[in-house]
């Protein structure tokens, strides 16, 4: 029973932290419009910049700063905030779909320096030792599984009003102005580059803080963690949830993990070793015939609420 | 200094123009980017490899041609393999992109093309598992053609078919009927409706065409490396960028910056190291975005 518990404590700790990037990615592409492909890198790049700069010396990479956690959660908002506003920047001004492709190739070019950057973020092997709040509780499992569990929910409670706010604020007025009809936004004076950048780098910002705080909650991180199919998972939470909607896009996180995890535990109960490998890509191929699925047949999501037209 | 990165990297980079042709295609007629292109090329190598392999279980081992690694039965199977790639792009259009097309969000179809992409490729994974697979496993030896280059006889076969597929490729476009309504249709959508263009058959033309020439690709990569699930992902940044950098739209352009893509790849692993070469493609895209992103022979959007 308090096994139990402690894995429920565990799962909604992972679930939510899911829940934090599908809510920036709810801020680039509910709000706003844009379509973000590489959303494994950004997350990366918070993960990785809250990690160096908070573990203890380590011989073979730059490190040994030694931040305080909270420190190192800013930094990863700011670095990957910035990353974000970068490519914002350079494609904005053209067709959406230059974004998505340039998104794409940050994706790819983050994964080649978590790999090969070795001095940097320790390549294949990746970063060990990151300091884990409330570690002195490690000895009782249960305890510390559910001080986590507080961390991570008061951490996507914050970004849920927060985000909340900024969507009912003038600010989300003309993000949703732009994305409903830039011609007459823009006539009334606001600059759709600029507003457009802001928000991508604000969704980043809150994907990278999501990469950090996962990072704390391991306690480790290599590139592997960072692959596509992260991006793939919080494009299918969101679809889900129904894009534009917060409230819709954590729920929809919570459903689609549950059916992963289920899935993942049932297919590795039943199928025999050497097919492992085959029914996790299976996996995948069910969650891509669902997003195909969804945007055919039901475009806003199952816990959106309907959005007005 | 050595020149062989130089013809490793026309190689490479005559494989990706190939693929970008396909690329440049869908955008500037379908107006969307496909994420699921490099997936049609994996598509294309395993159909293939499974072609082959009935062929040889019906007529057991055949004589490869002169020095090549590969015999008929290669050719035959990338011949049927084609049409199949071909025929999956119609299908995968058919029930996923029309219907999402006619809602008319171009951004939505992107995004259906990149879960396509997931599906495909995990397809894959699970039907032929991860393991790297080789149309022949013969050893082939590269031959020196002079200042310090080598090349094997299939890399010389595989440049001579890129070329022979992209001179049709431009003849067609440029000479054939359909060709030149598919242009028309590129350029102006609403007036190629007015002069009667059949807007449907331009759509199927063009997945076909894309689908068959991803397939080629896929299948060139299989003969010259090998076939893997992720091969299509690995050359999808690639083949962006030359479609970007060729200008969105000319085929002789994406051919061109497939070759200035597949260099600069090739001049990073030997300036840079080998493990940084797919950070080429982005370096160039990001330029070019920047810069001009018009690209070399691309008309600015109005």
């Amino acid at each position: 029973m308090i096994d139990l518990l402690g894995y429920a404590a565990f799962f909604l700790s992972t679930a939510l932290i899911l829940g934090i990037i599908t809510l920036g990615l709810n801020l680039q592409w509910g709000l706003t419009g844009l379509f973000n492909v590489g959303i494994a890198g950004f997350v990366a790049i918070g993960a990785y910049t809250s990690a160096i700069l908070t573990t203890p010396e380590a011989a073979d990479r730059v490190g040994g700063f030694g931040w305080p956690i909270l420190a190192g959660w800013v930094a990863a908002m700011a670095i990957t905030g910035l990353a974000a506003g970068l490519t914002g920047f350079a494609t904005l001004r053209l067709k959406s779909d230059y974004l998505a492709i340039t998104t794409f190739g940050v994706a790819v070019v983050v994964q080649l320096v978590t790999l090969n950057a070795q001095g940097l973020t320790g390549g294949p092997f990746g970063v060990a030792f990151i300091p884990r709040p409330f570690a002195s509780l490690a000895e009782t499992p249960v305890a510390f599984n559910f001080a986590n569990l507080a961390v991570v929910a008061a951490v996507t409670l914050v970004v849920y009003l927060a985000l909340e706010h900024l969507s009912r604020s003038p600010w989300g007025r003309v993000l949703r102005a732009l994305r409903e009809d830039e011609r007459a936004a823009i006539s009334l004076g606001k600059s759709a580059k600029s507003y457009r950048i802001q928000a991508f780098a604000i969704g980043g910002a809150v994907m990278g803080l999501a990469g950090a705080v996962q990072a704390h909650f391991i306690g480790f991180i290599a590139p592997n963690n960072y692959l596509p199919t992260l991006t793939f998972q919080i494009w299918a939470m969101l679809m889900v949830g129904g894009a534009g909607s917060n409230r819709g896009a954590l729920l929809g996180t919570i459903v689609v993990w549950a059916i992963w995890v289920g899935a993942g535990a049932f297919s590795s109960a039943l199928a025999p070793t050497d097919w492992q490998a085959r029914t996790a890509a299976l996996q995948i191929v069910a969650i891509g015939v669902m997003l195909c699925v969804i945007l055919l047949v039901r475009p806003n999501g199952f816990f959106g609420g309907r959005r007005r037209k | 200094m050595n020149l062989q990165f130089i013809a490793d990297g026309l190689i490479s980079g005559s494989l990706i123009g190939l693929g970008a042709i396909g690329v440049t295609l869908t955008y500037s007629i379908l107006r969307f980017s496909n994420f699921a292109h490099g997936d049609l090329m994996a598509w294309g190598a395993y159909a293939a490899l499974t072609v082959l392999g009935a062929i040889s279980a019906l007529l057991g081992t055949v004589a490869p041609i002169g020095m090549l690694s590969f015999g008929w039965p290669l050719v035959v199977a990338a011949l049927v393999a084609m049409a199949l790639v071909g025929g999956m792009a119609l299908l995968l259009d058919w029930v996923l992109f029309a219907r999402l097309r006619a809602k008319g969000q171009s951004i939505i179809v992107v995004m259906a093309s990149f879960g396509a992409s997931m599906a495909l490729r995990s397809l894959l994974e699970f039907s032929f598992t991860s393991k790297p697979e080789y149309f022949s496993r013969a050893i082939q030896m590269a031959l020196p053609v002079g200042f310090g280059i080598r090349v094997t006889p299939d890399q010389v076969a595989m440049l001579l078919v890129t070329l022979v597929l992209v001179t049709s490729m431009h003849l067609f476009m440029s000479r054939s009927q359909t060709g030149r309504e598919m242009r028309a249709y590129s350029q102006n959508p609403a007036l190629a409706r007015v002069v009667g263009i059949d807007v449907a058959r331009i759509v199927r033309a063009t997945w076909l065409i894309g689908g068959a020439l991803a397939c080629a690709a896929g299948i060139m990569v299989g003969v010259l490396v090998q076939i893997r699930p992720l091969m299509g992902l690995d050359m999808l940044l690639p083949m962006f960028a030359a479609a970007i950098l060729g200008g969105i739209g000319s085929i002789p352009g994406a051919v061109l910056a497939g070759l200035i893509i597949g260099l600069s790849e090739a001049a990073a692993v030997q300036l840079i190291g080998a493990e940084w070469r797919a950070g080429a493609a982005f370096v160039i895209l990001m330029a070019v975005l920047l810069i001009r992103p018009a690209g070399l022979f691309g008309v600015s959007e109005r």
